[in-house]
């Protein structure tokens, strides 16, 4: 394997998480609801994807466990957001705090141990292919799930019948109930399918990126990862640009370190973050298309009329 | 079965009171399965999570140095929050604050007389204020999302410190330690009562309260935040300047951001280390919304949150579960309070399944 491929592979796993967990909010928001919980969820992915590898011996089993433990937890902000109708802001800044020290906890026993590793799993044929082969087909399965995910994201939104529905419930939610649509029911649905792609996207961290347990180990990547959401203007091929720019720019800076080249580490630790800002300054400067892409009823809670 | 909601045609003066208490109470009464799932007497883990540490005098000191800084940032996130600034990088203005506020007593530490304290909690201020104007500025101008400029922020914060004690301000006779030389007896926050280490923060906590509770209540000022919040366009109408609002609101909650920073590095900690603040940034956002956004009930709800500390330490050390327990009840009373607050605004009723599902069903 050249140093070439070497990166790209590495830029690869770095954007992983940040794919799938931007993904699930993506579907998230264009049904109108704003979840600032992702870091929480992510994070709760990643604890419970470590610890029932250890549990099970199966790193495959631990990705489930994750995705599953994401999407329980979104469930937590559906009930209060979505039934309860409390705003959505503050929810989603409640379920974060909450998934932070829940899974400190959880996790203290996991501290320093050695965690299992989901294996790159190579597609017959396919990963023999030179140079691109041993990129796209030799990786593994949460890598390959997060570029069906985007396929399958892209065609749900805009081939599908359900897919309209949920466009506009996220454009107008009034009008979608007079139609008939469920509301309440669709919003539900978005939440939990971005909560378990936020803890598949937590999972991948645990047990491929660096598979061990550290507390706090998301790091901001769920604040990134909605962040790359508006970058993406609400469509899931950006999405799969955007992640793989930021998995560029982390990569990017990890290899500037390594080089030292008198930069202090902190300065590059803070590049990723600061491309956030800049990113989403970027985008915000043209205020038109924003409007236009801008779920209307993004954030806005629903209550039935009787 | 299922839940429904009926809009109340005014908010319940009653619940407004109690929602916050519902809310304690869930906390403690998860607070006991929680316990007993661990495998300890629930009465005694609560017992000495949230009474012990108000036994002693020293540790109701501890109590208010913890307190101090919890009640100055969340009084300021109020006023972001009432009016609809979703400032939620109180920690890095913090963070900055405490830097700024430093730069006396660290780079020019050779220069000590009275007037270096209160240069301090200016510069803390100002410090915290300019760090906020960066989101403020970024929403205003350029309409970008502040929720996410202002929590990027907290970690360019959190870094900047980290270089700043490990490098530049380093304490030469340290032995490497990464850690500023400490503050000399004119950089150090004086203790407010004789009995033990409350410091002047907790003073300007309180005094920091008083004075947004009037201003919130009897001016202008206050009439505006409250209406800029329940509509920009209302407040247009009105003649008020909803940018003007933006930087207002940022300012001032990062001003006195800056200054709990400046005052617990000056107060309690008295040099900069990589890490100065165990999420007083994030824990203030509970306290805003416990507090019912109410400069007076944050003082109480400040209060109750510094427990929450005391109480993670207390029962590690007396009945062996990890101080991170805090954080879990933190973020579980943050739940209860956002869920409780649904009652003041509708009525919750439970209705049989009937007819209304079957014609939605059709549909």
């Amino acid at each position: 394997m050249d140093m070439t491929q070497a990166i790209i592979l590495t830029v690869m796993t770095a954007a992983t998480p940040l794919l799938l967990a931007a993904l699930g909010e993506l579907v998230v928001e264009r049904s109108g609801v704003l979840n600032l919980g992702v870091e929480g969820m992510m994070i709760m992915g990643a604890v419970a994807a470590f610890a029932v590898a250890q549990l099970t011996g199966s790193a495959m089993a631990g990705a489930v466990g994750g995705m599953l433990a994401g999407l329980l937890f979104s469930l937590l902000f559906g009930v209060l957001t979505l039934t309860l109708v409390a705003n959505q802001v503050a929810t989603g800044l409640a379920l974060t705090i909450l998934g932070l020290g829940l899974s400190g906890m959880m996790g203290e026993a996991f501290i320093g141990l050695p965690g299992l590793k989901l294996e790159a799993v190579a597609i017959p044929l396919m990963s023999d292919i030179p140079f691109f082969g041993r990129i796209l087909f030799n990786q593994d399965p949460i890598f390959y799930v997060s570029i069906l995910a985007v396929i399958g994201v892209h065609w749900f939104l805009f081939k599908t019948r359900a897919g309209l529905k949920l466009r506009a419930i996220g454009d107008n939610h009034g009008s979608a109930h007079a139609l008939g649509i469920k509301v309440i029911r669709t919003r539900y649905l978005a939440v939990m399918f971005g909560g378990a792609c936020a803890g598949l996207a937590g999972a991948h961290l645990s047990i491929v990126y660096t598979p061990q347990w550290v507390e706090n180990m998301t790091a901001g990547r769920g604040w990134i990862a909605l962040a790359l959401v508006v970058f993406a203007s609400w469509r899931p091929g950006r999405v799969l640009a955007g992640a793989y720019l930021f998995g560029a720019v982390s990569i990017g800076q990890l290899h500037a370190q390594a080089f030292g080249m008198g930069i202090p580490s902190q300065f590059l630790s803070a590049l990723p973050y600061l491309a956030t800002i800049a990113v989403l300054v970027i985008i915000s400067l043209n205020r038109r298309m924003t409007l236009i892409n801008t779920p209307a009823s993004l954030g806005k809670s629903f209550v039935p009329e009787r | 079965m299922r839940i429904e909601l009926q809009k109340r045609p005014g908010q319940s003066a009653l619940f407004s009171i109690l929602s916050p208490f519902i809310a304690l109470g869930l906390t403690l009464v998860a607070g006991v399965i929680l316990f007993a799932a661990l495998g300890k007497n629930p009465f005694d883990a609560l017992y000495s999570f949230f009474i012990e540490p108000l036994t002693e005098v020293w540790s109701l000191h501890e109590l208010a140095v913890k307190a101090a800084p919890l009640i100055l940032i969340a009084v300021g996130l109020s006023i972001c929050y009432r009016s609809n600034n979703w400032n939620i990088g109180a920690e890095g203005q913090f963070i900055i604050g405490a830097m700024a506020g430093s730069i006396l007593p660290v780079v020019f530490h050779d220069w000590q007389s009275p007037l270096v304290l209160p240069l301090m909690l200016v510069f803390g201020m100002v410090g915290g204020a300019l760090y906020a104007a960066i989101p403020a500025f970024l929403k205003a101008r350029l309409n970008t999302n502040e929720i996410l400029t202002s929590l990027m922020l907290v970690y360019v914060a959190q870094l900047f410190l980290d270089w700043v004690v490990r490098g530049p301000w380093r304490n030469p006779e340290g032995f490497n330690f990464p850690e500023t030389r400490s503050f000399h007896e004119y950089a150090v926050l004086p203790e407010m009562i004789a009995s033990g280490k409350t410091h002047w923060g907790f003073g300007f906590a309180l005094l920091a309260a008083l004075l947004l509770w009037f201003v919130m209540r009897r001016t202008l000022k206050g009439f505006e935040i409250a209406v800029l919040g329940q509509s920009a366009r209302a407040g247009r109408f009105a003649g008020f300047s909803d940018k003007g609002m933006v930087f207002f609101a940022f300012m001032v909650s990062g001003a006195l951001a800056g200054l709990a920073g400046i005052s617990e590095v000056s107060g309690a900690i008295e040099q900069l280390r990589p890490v100065i603040s165990p999420g007083y940034g994030f824990t203030a956002i509970i306290v805003a919304f416990l507090g019912r956004l109410n400069p007076l009930g944050i003082v109480a709800a400040g209060l109750i949150l510094a427990l929450t500390y005391l109480g993670g330490e207390a029962a590690q050390i007396s009945i062996g579960i990890t101080d991170k327990v805090s954080r879990l009840f933190q973020g579980l009373l943050l739940f209860f309070v956002l869920g409780c607050d649904t009652l003041i605004h509708y009525r919750i009723t439970l209705v049989q399944t009937g007819l209304a599902t079957r014609q939605g069903g059709t549909a």
